[in-house]
């Protein structure tokens, strides 16, 4: 219960100065449309004004918090406007593109494991990959899928995994050569096949550093179907919302996607925090 | 397995070299090295570190290859006798796997070495009882004391049937108490189990105390410098480290250990 002090003092930070930004950032507006009017703004119109804009700048936290609660609990999930419609298709693409890419990593960090040249080979390009922007590479893997007649959900899930695989490369590989030359040793005497070792040994020393790959890369996914949704003039997800948003001006619109986008991946990594407790503990390594 | 006639030495080392290369040039690890060890016996290798008494151990297991001379287990090479699973191998730390019971983690070489499922129970009963760990196979490692993880490795080094047994410094990072302890468990244990055993330590009491031959060696290049045959009774009560014979023995390792000192 301590720790509730200083989180709830942190929060109150941020929502202070997002109200004073917002006044701040907001106000050159109010003062131009009084000025039109030829009115006097009194120091309390002005902020009342600036809180209250239908296209602010910077939307005030309660104008945020009323379109999240009005797209998500008041609205019906079918409705276009829904934000639990939008957040299901970005949803849906994240788990897809997160098992492509988890599957593809493990894959990688086991090949890499055991093969020199998979380890030359592989891990520079796994590197690269991560150094060209995620912006400028979505189009391109959605007009070329397109073209070759796979479009939906696959594309997105494509981009999203190309974001999360490289986590769970990175950290597999660390993992699966995490046992202690003693542990290897114990497992030669035995004259152990490469098979027993690996799902002996290797496997589940590798659990720990999975868990933290996948939170990273559940994150990273979420953040890739987003980027995909964006370039590509998609009228659904997430990203459609942002990008619809700032087509025309509803800063309110893009903000709340952008809290919703939020939520759920801390909802996501939250999921696999409580996976990992769970298994870890089953297996041992958790006291 | 059935070449070899039953006078022949359980391990058999003659003119053994092993030379490591490393930056700084060849280091000499071992250097004509001729040993037999019996079966039945308790030989421990004592010496400073550098000595080669692990690499050695490491040699007689297959995990090192020897770069010169020969040596045999069951009349086998080393690598031969590791694939017919011919030695358990007890490490300095107890190198338990953390996500396995103590259960399963002596079930380990059962389950590798494709005993049938119907014995596991029983053997790991068996064994875990052998160093008085009855009712601890449901915990994980670390609820356990480091003197009951080295024992459950010991016992994990017997739950297959092997006839000899290598200990690489098993006691080394336990405290005095519990390594008497454990000493008197370990010779009771031989006693029952009638292993060819070869111990690494560098205690001189525990060497004295526990074995029949010890190996004295000395380092740079690694050697052994005298190889005496216990005059102590196979009956070993901890007391008998204040008789006479005891201390003659420990003095005449002593003696050993200084003269591969004065090398150097």
């Amino acid at each position: 219960m301590k720790s509730i002090v200083p989180i709830l003092t942190v929060v109150a930070a941020i929502v202070v100065i997002w109200y004073g930004a917002a006044v701040w950032m907001n106000a050159q507006w109010a003062q131009d449309q009084a000025a039109r009017a030829e009115v006097e703004l009194t120091f309390s119109e002005l902020v009342t004004d600036t809180l209250s804009q239908e296209r602010p700048r910077l939307p005030a936290p309660h104008q945020v918090l009323s379109e999240l609660w009005g797209s998500t609990v008041e609205m019906k999930v079918t409705s276009k406007r829904s934000l639990i419609f939008h957040g299901w298709i970005t949803l849906s693409a994240t788990l897809l593109g997160f098992a492509f890419g988890t599957g593809l990593g493990i894959l990688l960090a086991v090949g890499i494991v055991h093969s020199r040249a998979m380890d030359m080979g592989v891990m520079p390009w796994a590197i690269a990959s991560q150094t060209i922007p995620i912006l400028a590479i979505a189009p391109m893997i959605i007009v070329v899928l397109n073209s070759v007649g796979v479009t939906g959900i696959i594309p997105k899930a494509i981009i999203s995994a190309y974001l999360s695989f490289f986590p769970v490369v990175v950290g597999m590989v660390k993992g699966l050569r995490s046992p202690a030359p003693m542990d290897l040793d114990l497992m030669h005497t035995y004259s152990a096949s490469k098979g027993q070792m690996f799902w002996k040994l290797r496997m589940p020393a590798s659990m720990p550093y999975l868990f933290a790959s996948l939170k990273v890369g559940i994150a990273a996914s979420l953040v890739g179907t987003i980027v995909g949704e964006l370039p590509t003039g998609a009228i659904r997800g997430l990203g459609a919302r942002m990008l619809s948003g700032s087509y025309y001006g509803q800063t309110v619109q893009i903000w709340s996607a952008l809290f919703a986008a939020a939520i759920l991946a801390a909802l996501l990594v939250g999921i696999i925090g409580i996976i990992q407790r769970n298994t870890l503990k089953r297996m041992g390594m958790a006291q | 397995m059935g070449t070899w006639d039953v006078k022949k030495p359980v391990i058999e080392a003659k003119g053994l070299d092993l030379t490591f290369e490393t930056n700084d040039g060849p280091v000499q690890a071992l250097k004509g090295v001729d040993l037999a060890i019996e079966k039945g016996e308790f030989v421990s290798f004592i010496g400073p570190s550098g000595c080669g008494k692990t690499t050695f151990l490491r040699c007689i297991a297959g995990l090192e290859t020897p770069t010169g001379g020969t040596l045999t287990v069951n009349g086998m090479t080393p690598d031969e006798a590791r694939k017919e699973r011919a030695y358990g191998y007890v490490f300095q730390a107890a190198g338990l796997y953390p996500w396995r019971t103590i259960a399963g983690n002596v079930r380990l070489p059962l389950e590798i070495m494709g005993y049938p499922k119907s014995e596991h129970a029983e053997r790991v009963e068996k064994v875990l009882s052998l160093v008085d760990l009855e009712g601890f196979g449901k915990k994980f490692p670390w609820q356990l004391s480091g003197g009951m993880q080295q024992r459950a490795s010991i016992a994990r080094a017997l739950a297959f049937d092997a006839d000899i047994l290598l200990m690489d410094e098993p006691f080394g990072a336990l405290d005095e108490i519990v390594r008497d302890h454990l000493n008197e468990q370990l010779l009771e244990l031989w006693a029952r189990t009638e292993k060819t055993i070869a111990f690494v330590t560098h205690s001189i009491p525990e060497a004295v105390y526990l074995s029949t031959k010890i190996v004295v060696m000395s380092p740079r290049p690694g050697r052994i410098s005298d190889v005496i045959d216990s005059p102590l009774p196979k009956e070993r009560p901890l007391d008998i480290r204040d008789t006479k014979e005891f201390l003659d023995v420990a003095h005449r390792v002593r003696e050993g250990l200084r003269e591969g000192h004065s090398y150097d």
